[in-house]
């Protein structure tokens, strides 16, 4: 496998100047996503979701975000106008983010926001749209689409709004999907649902995924790549089938501090947080 | 022994005619003295409005609460025996209140002398210290606020503590320190535990016993034991020892 990668990220910074100081969200990144799953884990404050940001150069003021490559399969993202970079958000980097409750019109029915999605992206007729609308729900296995199409964000349950959300992403057909923290806000039994459907997507589609999230072990069990964050650093980089091979204490930290079904009643092991790694 | 508390029959109503929800269904359990129980389920499962009804919180509709036999009192009397911590410590802690005088205001209220010594001992308890009085909660981290609530939840020496999602919250290295908290806590004082979770490596960590909730009603009554060696009966249980394995290909 040595085809270039899809993104390409060299010496990412995030950086939020404030009257009193100047606070670096994430400093210094660098990493390559292919046509794979890339896992992005770390605890809150990390940099992870900054960095999923940055990415789409979506970075507000007063934080400000530099690198010295960002670069979208021969595109260079930092090059690009602002127009330019919209032409690129949605159409070749889509992002989903964690509540569908608050990324969903909440007074536009469903049905409208995705057709919308395709007339500006691929140009096609109001028909056509609608068409290709609700072939997308289907596939991302809504039972009955044009009921949904006529309803708001509110009319639809947690996971079912997150399948939403997923269609309408993955509409354009871009080439890189960023997944930021995409089931949290689900139950358990939800969030596999959609997990599955998004994995069966991206990998029909040869799509290259970052999937951000805090939870270590659903990122390794979904996961090919996995990059463990801390304090604005990638700390370590594993292959996700070889996480009990972790080196760095923080990651084996991480790993260790969640309680497991039959793991017993004793102490759980917390994390000694050493100033070292966020050097 | 008798429960330290018990629910029998429990039914929760809200609401009228066609917004009438009957969010909590014939629910019924008891947990001994220096027991600690778990309720599961995921959201929309009742298991929270079960806590809620407790203290009074959400309305009766049916069944009754019994507090070491007896109905449960009301007001002051029951504070002083029953206390809750609340999921998100940051909605929970007054923003414009010092940690000192959230803390002294159950000492107050509740007429306890020795309110300085009181609130050092809370807060060394939880692993705080007296440094941490005269903080604001914004001064604080999630963990730490947790800590607070959790101080602030023993001031008054309950026997029996009800936690409502406590750790939900935190990032998972915290969530582990606040769960060790909570046992170790439980062990000195001989207390008595009600955990609500929708996690359940979290309610077989910290709980003997625990009742899995569905649609407002108990769906299945499981020892730790038996979750441990994978022995569940009913489909919706396995479905969610199933989900807590994480995501498979």
């Amino acid at each position: 496998m040595n085809e270039a990668p899809l993104l390409a990220v060299e010496d990412l910074w995030v950086r939020f100047r404030t009257r009193a100081r100047t606070v670096e969200a994430v400093r210094g990144i660098g990493f390559t996503v292919g046509r794979e799953r890339l896992g992005i884990v770390g605890e809150s404050g990390s940099g992870k979701s900054m960095t999923g940001r940055a990415i789409l150069r979506l970075i507000r003021p007063p934080g400000e975000m530099t690198a010295k490559r960002l670069d979208l399969a021969g595109t260079d993202l930092l090059g690009l106008s602002e127009r330019g970079m919209r032409a690129v958000r949605g159409e070749r980097i889509a992002m989903i983010m964690q509540d569908p409750k608050y990324a969903l019109n909440p007074v536009m029915r469903i049905g409208r926001q995705l057709i919308e999605t395709l007339r500006v992206h691929a140009g096609v007729s109001r028909g056509e749209a609608k068409r290709q609308a609700l072939a997308m729900l289907e596939a991302v296995q809504i039972r009955d689409p044009e009921r949904v199409m006529r309803g708001y964000a509110h009319e639809v349950s947690g996971g079912m709004g997150q399948r939403v959300m997923i269609a309408m992403m993955l509409m354009a057909g871009p080439e890189l999907l960023i997944a930021d923290e995409p089931t949290s806000a689900l139950d358990v039994t939800v969030q596999l649902d959609v997990l599955k459907i998004m994995d069966r997507l991206v990998r029909e589609r040869g799509m290259g995924l970052v999937f951000i999230s805090h939870d270590l072990r659903l990122v390794a069990t979904f996961c090919d790549r996995v990059l463990v964050m801390y304090a604005g650093r990638i700390v370590e980089e594993l292959r996700a089938d070889r996480l009990d091979e972790a080196k760095h204490p923080y990651t084996q930290g991480l790993l260790h501090c969640l309680p497991k079904i039959g793991g017993g009643k004793a102490p759980l092991p917390t994390l000694r947080r050493e100033a070292a790694w966020a050097r | 022994m008798g429960a330290l508390i018990e629910v029998r029959d429990l039914n929760v109503v809200f609401g009228k005619g066609r917004q009438r929800v009957h969010a909590v269904k014939d629910v019924s359990f008891a947990v001994e003295r220096g027991g600690s129980f778990g309720l599961v389920g995921e959201s929309g499962s009742g298991k929270s409005t079960v806590l809620r009804a407790i203290c009074g919180l959400a309305p009766i509709a049916g069944g009754q609460v019994l507090l070491d036999g007896a109905p449960v009192p009301h007001g002051i009397a029951f504070a002083r025996r029953v206390q809750m911590v609340f999921q998100d410590p940051y909605a929970s802690l007054h923003p414009r209140h010092t940690i000192d005088r959230v803390l002294a205001e159950p000492i107050a209220i509740h007429g306890l002398g020795d309110g300085e010594d009181r609130i050092e001992r809370a807060l060394d308890e939880v692993g705080l210290g007296s440094a941490f009085r005269f903080r604001y909660p914004h001064q604080l981290s999630g963990g730490q606020r947790q800590r607070v609530a959790i101080a602030r939840a023993l001031l008054l020496e309950p026997e029996v503590l009800l936690l409502d999602e406590p750790t939900s919250a935190l990032d998972a290295s915290v969530q582990a320190e606040v769960l060790n908290l909570l046992a170790r806590l439980r062990a000195e004082k001989g207390l008595t535990y009600l955990l609500v979770s929708h996690d359940l490596a979290v309610v077989d960590h910290m709980c003997e016993r625990l009742l899995v909730m569905q649609h407002g009603a108990a769906v299945e009554r499981l020892e730790a034991a038996a979750l441990e060696a994978h022995r569940v009966d009913t489909e919706y249980a396995r479905t969610l020892l199933r989900a807590s394995e994480g995501y498979r290909r």
